[in-house]
């Protein structure tokens, strides 16, 4: 074994056939420890409360796309910003992105689990527990005071709103259980992708030679130890004042509501890029694949992404200006959250290098790169007016900042994330994904989204305040939210094509083999889907694109690395 | 395409750090946030009670405590390099001193809550001081438990011979969150012994 084995003698092709009886498959699934198992839960979960987050969305915008609507009342609209909120963050984007993560981390860099597997099924069930107890408040949330059924306090909870006098029940309580419950499996999960990536990584593959893939969730996992853990203690205090009747947030007995703010906004902005990382990650992974050519550039994308990481820890007081911190507080503020856009620029110049002169293939993962280049942009663009205080006064807490934060998180990270689903789900079931569903999907979703998001801008341009469950006609801010509305219904129609084309194509899709798309990395060498062990001997790798150079013996990349 | 010839080019000696050291490190960085947050409170709140007691007023310098648990760092440190090298029976002395100091240090902190309870009524309730004392103290007490179990569950092995030098590394594992733990301690008293009073 001291020389290794070249990669495509570690294809198994042992076939597992045989039928188990129902039971034994859910107990296979319950107390697995495999990180592929493992990945698809949190994918198939996160999923789940997509669809509910999202039906949660429809009955927000159908409220509002009439003025003077009351098609749900106040308290429950407030319910559903909340929870709304909540969900995406903690049960959609966290999740969905770590079971990506589980699921191609070891895969890329030939190993064949985690580096801890049963702290990794730990993570995964304390993380879906923390998600059913948010929605067990629906039913536990009455508590003994008869107030409140789901958590409203919004998903950033600012005190003292959260105080056991202005949220009596136990709604509020749910929401920060749930969330302290996420966060351990988030720190858990973390560990483990950053010890893996470190501990487990096949002969030859360097630091150097890793996959970008894999150095973003390394990256993303590490602003989750530092970001992640505030509110864990942010929540512990918020806690001890519900139940132990400490002062932390207590105005009244010389606590600062200011605190919370900054606590949590020292999770909330980092917590923006432990999610757009990974779909930086799947966008580095698939537009070299579709342009033919090598990624332009690594050193600098893994230095500009280490560097955003660090960058993203010094931003959060940017979500604060209209508190008033005083000038220099603000100026520093200011330049840190102007200062990100440099790396993140040299990402897409890379970006734009790698597809420069590149046999550019449009396919439909490639097409939902193409788009979130576009939207990650204007979402970046409309970062930088945010950042400039005097800017800020004027639209903060208005819808502009809605369609911001959505353009960065629909726009971006869940249209990477659907080209993800495409370009991987063919390792993960053995079958492609209709092109032709898949083209559906993309138009509809796209048209929505700008529907939606480019449009959301102007009411809040105009005034219109978030959070307000209804408006008076007659201030120019009708249409605007109408075509919100219509884009929506453009976006739910695009999900249903998704949907359906993954049902459909898991029974009736092409058969796609090792390597459908005439990739580079790891993962392409195994079969579809891969064995329990991954690999049936530890593959050895000697360049970034181990996969190149098994097809292209004469012209290996190792010549030129 | 099968295959490619085998090259020298890599290294022989393939060697990459061991899974739980990184592992512990990786859990000792998000344990510190957490722990700078706390800090960050309680350094915020310093003065800013709206009523008594002050810390000047009620704390003691906890001498004997933070010596017991700063030495344990060292027997505990004997006890891996011990098992290193094979030798078990030094390797079980060095935990249980570890044990025993931390318990001693534990044993210290609980006779000053019970001071500052029952004697002087400062409880988490009291004022900012109380709430912040209480969950910054507490919080470290409570990684100091944790350590001591598992440090107890390590003892029992070894007493039962089911310990040698294979599993040095898991013992370096611990060792390592114990010194995390001291170092938490050595923060928390100057912020809130020195700095705080």
């Amino acid at each position: 074994m001291t020389n290794g084995h070249p990669v495509l003698e570690a294809i198994d092709q042992t076939v597992e056939a045989r039928r188990r009886p129902r039971m034994d498959v859910v107990y296979g699934w319950v107390s697995t420890v495999d990180h592929k198992k493992i990945g698809l839960m949190y994918i198939v979960y996160a999923l789940i409360f997509l669809v509910i987050a999202g039906l949660q969305a429809m009955l927000m915008r159908i409220q509002l796309a009439v003025p003077n609507n009351h098609f749900v009342s106040p308290q429950v609209f407030n319910r559903l910003f909340t929870m709304h909120g909540t969900t995406m963050v903690f049960f959609v984007g966290m999740p969905i992105l770590f079971g990506f993560g589980n699921y191609l981390v070891p895969l890329m860099i030939g190993a064949r689990d985690m580096a801890f597997p049963r702290l990794n099924a730990f993570s995964f069930w304390i993380s879906a527990f923390g998600g059913f107890l948010l929605y067990f408040s629906h039913l536990g949330g009455d508590g003994l005071y008869g107030a409140g059924s789901a958590p409203d306090v919004g998903w950033f909870a600012y005190a003292p709103l959260t105080a056991k006098v202005f949220s009596p029940g136990h709604s509020t309580d749910y929401w920060t259980l749930a969330i302290l419950l996420s966060g351990i499996g988030s720190t858990g999960t973390a560990v483990n992708i950053v010890t893996t990536a470190m501990c487990m990584r096949c002969r030859g593959m360097r630091l150097s030679r890793m996959p970008l893939f894999v150095w973003l969730m390394v990256v993303s996992s590490g602003i989750v130890f530092v970001a992640v853990s505030p509110l864990t203690a942010a929540q512990i205090m918020l806690t001890i004042d519900r139940y132990l009747g400490g002062h932390f947030f207590d105005t009244q007995a010389g606590g600062s509501a200011v605190l919370w703010m900054h606590f949590f906004w020292i999770f909330g902005h980092p917590e923006v890029y432990v999610l757009v990382l990974p779909a930086f990650g799947f966008v580095n992974e698939i537009i070299p694949v579709f342009s033919r050519k090598a990624i332009f550039g690594y050193p600098a994308m893994v230095a500009a992404s280490v560097g955003i990481g660090f960058i993203s820890l010094s931003v959060w007081a940017h979500h604060m200006f209209t508190v008033g911190m005083g000038p220099a507080g603000n100026t520093f503020f200011v330049f840190a959250t102007m200062v990100i856009s440099v790396p993140t620029g040299i990402k897409i110049f890379n970006w734009l290098a790698t597809l420069w002169g590149g046999k550019i293939i449009f396919k439909v993962p490639m097409m939902f790169c193409i788009a979130f280049l576009f939207q990650f942009l204007v979402a970046g663009l409309t970062g930088i007016m945010l950042s400039a205080a005097p800017f800020n006064w004027q639209l903060s807490a208005s819808y502009f900042v809605v369609a911001h934060f959505h353009y960065v998180l629909v726009g971006a990270i869940l249209t990477a994330l659907f080209g993800a689903f495409y370009y991987w789900y063919p390792k993960v079931t053995g079958r492609l994904m209709s092109e032709g569903l898949g083209q559906w999907h993309f138009w509809l979703f796209i048209v929505g989204f700008h529907l939606t998001f480019d449009f959301m801008h102007v009411p809040g341009l105009l005034g219109m305040p978030r959070r307000i469950y209804t408006y008076e006609a007659g201030r120019g801010w009708e249409w605007w939210n109408l075509i919100v509305g219509i884009g929506a219904l453009f976006q739910t129609a695009g999900i249903l094509c998704f949907v359906w084309n993954m049902v459909r194509s898991y029974y009736r899709g092409e058969i796609a083999g090792h390597d459908p798309w005439d990739a580079w990395t790891l993962e392409w060498s195994t079969p579809s889907p891969p064995p329990s062990y991954n690999f049936a001997v530890e593959p050895t790798v000697f360049s970034r694109r181990p996969l190149w150079d098994l097809k292209h013996p004469e012209d290996q990349d190792v010549n030129y690395e | 395409m099968s295959s490619i010839p085998v090259s020298t080019q890599v290294d022989p000696t393939w060697r990459l750090p061991h899974r739980g050291v990184v592992g512990m490190a990786c859990l000792i960085v998000a344990e510190s946030a957490i722990f700078l947050i706390f800090v960050v409170a309680y350094i915020y709140y310093i003065g800013k009670s709206l009523s008594g007691p002050t810390p000047a007023q009620v704390l003691e310098l906890p001498i004997l405590g933070t010596i017991c648990l700063l030495s344990s760092s060292i027997t505990v440190h004997f006890a891996v390099s011990a098992l290193r090298k094979a030798k078990v029976r030094e390797a079980t002395r060095g935990v249980a001193g570890t044990i025993l100091l931390g318990a001693i240090f534990l044993m210290m902190t609980a006779r000053e809550w019970y001071f500052l309870i029952h004697d002087v009524g400062l409880t988490i309730k009291t004022n900012l001081f109380g709430t912040t004392f209480y969950s910054l103290v507490g919080l470290h007490a409570t990684h100091v438990v944790v350590g001591l179990i598992m440090l107890t569950v390590a003892f029992t092995l070894l007493l039962r011979g089911r310990v040698n030098e294979r599993h040095a590394e898991k013992l370096e594992v611990l060792s390592l969150y114990w010194h995390f733990v001291d170092g938490v301690w050595v923060v928390v008293f100057l912020v809130v012994y020195v700095l705080g009073r």
